[in-house]
């Protein structure tokens, strides 16, 4: 007589097991409280008070408010600025350093730090840097004559929007930098030395081999960048706080300033459900990246 | 020449860039008040290095709490998500049921919802639960953002591994469990390796979720406490600031240089469909 399979060899019963306790903790921590998050922005929900639902009001209200505008715009250019530059400066480090050279892996390893210490730790750095009386920027340019007073660098809104944008910045050239360095290790090396017996140049070789291959990877390294880079949080709210007068506000600075320390949660969460068709359509991109993938 | 143009001018300029901060931070956590305040002073030097910050920080403040608070919530969380993960990857790398193909999609959305837009209602679900304020609480959050990072890690790490030997084990007549641990566990060291790396630097430098959960002094994280109880908006506050931020970060920044390849290697894992 055959025997039966033990009740954990059948597949269906240890899938289930096996994926239950992580199920339950993504489930019951994140998509629960997602849909109760967009439900939430459709109340007028206050700390400790669970509110009744007011249908779109939170809505028609913030899209008058004009430091949501602000917000808005803000976040737009915040994301739209920094990835411009972090993924130059991420695909031209990467250059640099897939050149072999003696200390390689130091520098490599060197250059990686901003991205791995603790964000808000750093920012403390660079709050520092940007100080109105103490900076070192401003001292060095009164010194070599170039300005006669210090610069009030998060003071004036646009030189406190610059300001989180080179903070962001500086964070975020190692995550393309890493990106880009795994693939262009991958592209085989053959193409560039044919490339170079027919002629090329090095800069046709860049934008006609190199950059043609990377593009997959620069629309998934993009998309990864975007979603996170939209959604900040912890560099503003540490340099800034969104101000000066809630002029450098991000929609997650925002949506804590009024939800956790205005205690107004259902506009909080209104706040950010402005992130959700923008993040919709960024997964969606990226998953469709992903499935091209090679 | 040519390699000095090519090669160390710009890796000059990019390591000016990107290393200044963190001279800057050791450079302010060992100079004396006077210092920091002058005017005339060079700002990029220091003349009189002092240890009065990094002494006020661990004697005076309540910093050396929140380092131990940050480290056992983020071993904990790390422990758990990996743990967590680990299984379900399994299950979805080597099991052929249905649903699978949902359940993976469920994670790799999951993996891209930032918490910054959960952390309003999440923090209803921590009242409701009387989660709030309870430092352990951390270790539950915190999976949810680990658990579909490190799942997705390990599904592709393990789909990399051969399938051979547990076929050969199957042929034995080994259960499935038996293959898991004895020997899916031990080939999956690399990967796991990373995603143990990555889930500690993770929780290590997590801040909203601590900011907005926790209130208690005794109860903070490092760089919480250092944001809410340290900053005192004057011009003093400079010092001890600097030595928290540069021991907060040792201990990732110590961890990676140990572990930089599985480090890098699960930065670019995590971007593989």
């Amino acid at each position: 007589m055959a025997r039966l399979p033990p009740l954990l060899d059948r597949t269906p019963v240890l899938a289930t097991l096996l994926i239950l306790p992580a199920a339950v903790l993504v489930g019951g921590l994140l998509a629960f409280p997602l849909t109760l998050g967009v439900l939430l922005g459709f109340k007028d929900a206050t700390i400790g008070e669970p509110g009744s639902f007011i249908g779109l009001d939170n809505y028609r209200y913030l899209i008058t408010d004009p430091v949501l505008r602000i917000t808005a715009l803000n976040t737009a250019l915040y994301t739209l600025v920094t990835l411009v530059f972090k993924l130059a400066l991420g695909l031209a480090l990467a250059l640099v350093l897939n050149q072999r050279f003696t200390g390689y892996r130091f520098w490599r390893s060197v250059l990686l730090l901003p991205y791995v210490v603790p964000t808000v730790l750093s920012a403390f750095a660079w709050w520092w840097i940007f100080d109105p009386q103490f900076s070192f920027i401003s001292w060095a340019l009164v010194k070599l004559g170039l300005l006669d007073h210090n610069l009030d660098f998060l003071g004036n809104p646009w030189l406190a929007r610059g300001s989180l944008m080179v903070a962001n910045i500086w964070r975020g050239i190692p995550f393309f930098t890493v990106g880009y360095l795994a693939g262009l290790q991958a592209i085989p090396n053959e193409l560039h030395e044919a490339a170079r017996i027919d002629g090329a140049r090095d800069w046709q070789i860049f934008w006609q081999i190199t950059w043609v291959l990377l593009l997959p990877l620069t629309t998934i390294l993009t998309i990864f960048s975007a979603i996170f880079t939209f959604t900040d949080f912890q560099l503003v709210w540490t340099i800034t706080r969104g101000g000066p007068a809630n002029a450098t506000h991000l929609f997650v600075t925002l949506a804590y300033q009024r939800a956790i320390a205005g205690g107004a949660m259902g506009e909080g969460a209104a706040i950010a459900g402005f992130t959700l068709p923008f993040l919709a359509v960024l997964a969606w991109a990226a998953l469709d990246a992903l499935r091209r993938q090679p | 020449m040519k390699r000095a143009l090519t090669l160390w001018l710009p890796l000059g300029a990019f390591a000016l860039f990107l290393l200044f901060p963190f001279y800057w931070m050791v450079l302010t956590s060992i100079k004396p008040n006077e210092e920091l305040v002058s005017v005339t002073a060079n700002p990029f030097w220091v003349v009189r290095p002092t240890l009065d910050h990094i002494k006020y920080l661990l004697f005076s403040t309540s910093y050396p709490r929140w380092f131990w608070n940050t480290m056992g919530v983020a071993s904990a969380a790390t422990a758990l998500s990996v743990s967590v993960s680990f299984l379900a990857a399994f299950a979805l790398a080597r099991l052929r049921f249905r649903g699978a193909e949902g359940v993976s999609l469920g994670i790799y959305l999951a993996y891209l919802i930032p918490p910054a837009i959960l952390f309003i209602p999440l923090a209803e679900v921590m009242l409701k639960l009387g989660w709030f304020d309870h430092l352990w609480a951390l270790v539950p959050v915190y999976s949810t953002f680990l658990v579909p990072f490190c799942t997705w890690l390990l599904v592709g790490y393990l789909k990399s591994i051969p399938q051979e030997l547990e076929e050969a084990a199957m042929v034995d007549g080994a259960s499935r469990l038996r293959i898991l641990f004895q020997i899916i566990l031990p080939l999956s060291a690399p990967g796991l390796i990373s995603a143990f790396i990555f889930s500690f630097t993770l929780s290590w430098n997590e801040y909203l979720y601590a900011l907005v959960f926790m209130s208690a002094p005794g109860n903070k994280t490092v760089p919480v406490g250092l944001a809410t109880e340290l900053v005192r908006g004057d011009i003093y506050q400079w010092g001890p600031l600097m030595a928290g931020a540069l021991l907060g970060s040792l201990p990732v920044a110590v961890l990676y240089f140990f572990f930089v390849e599985h480090y890098v290697a699960g930065m670019s894992g995590a971007l593989k469909g």
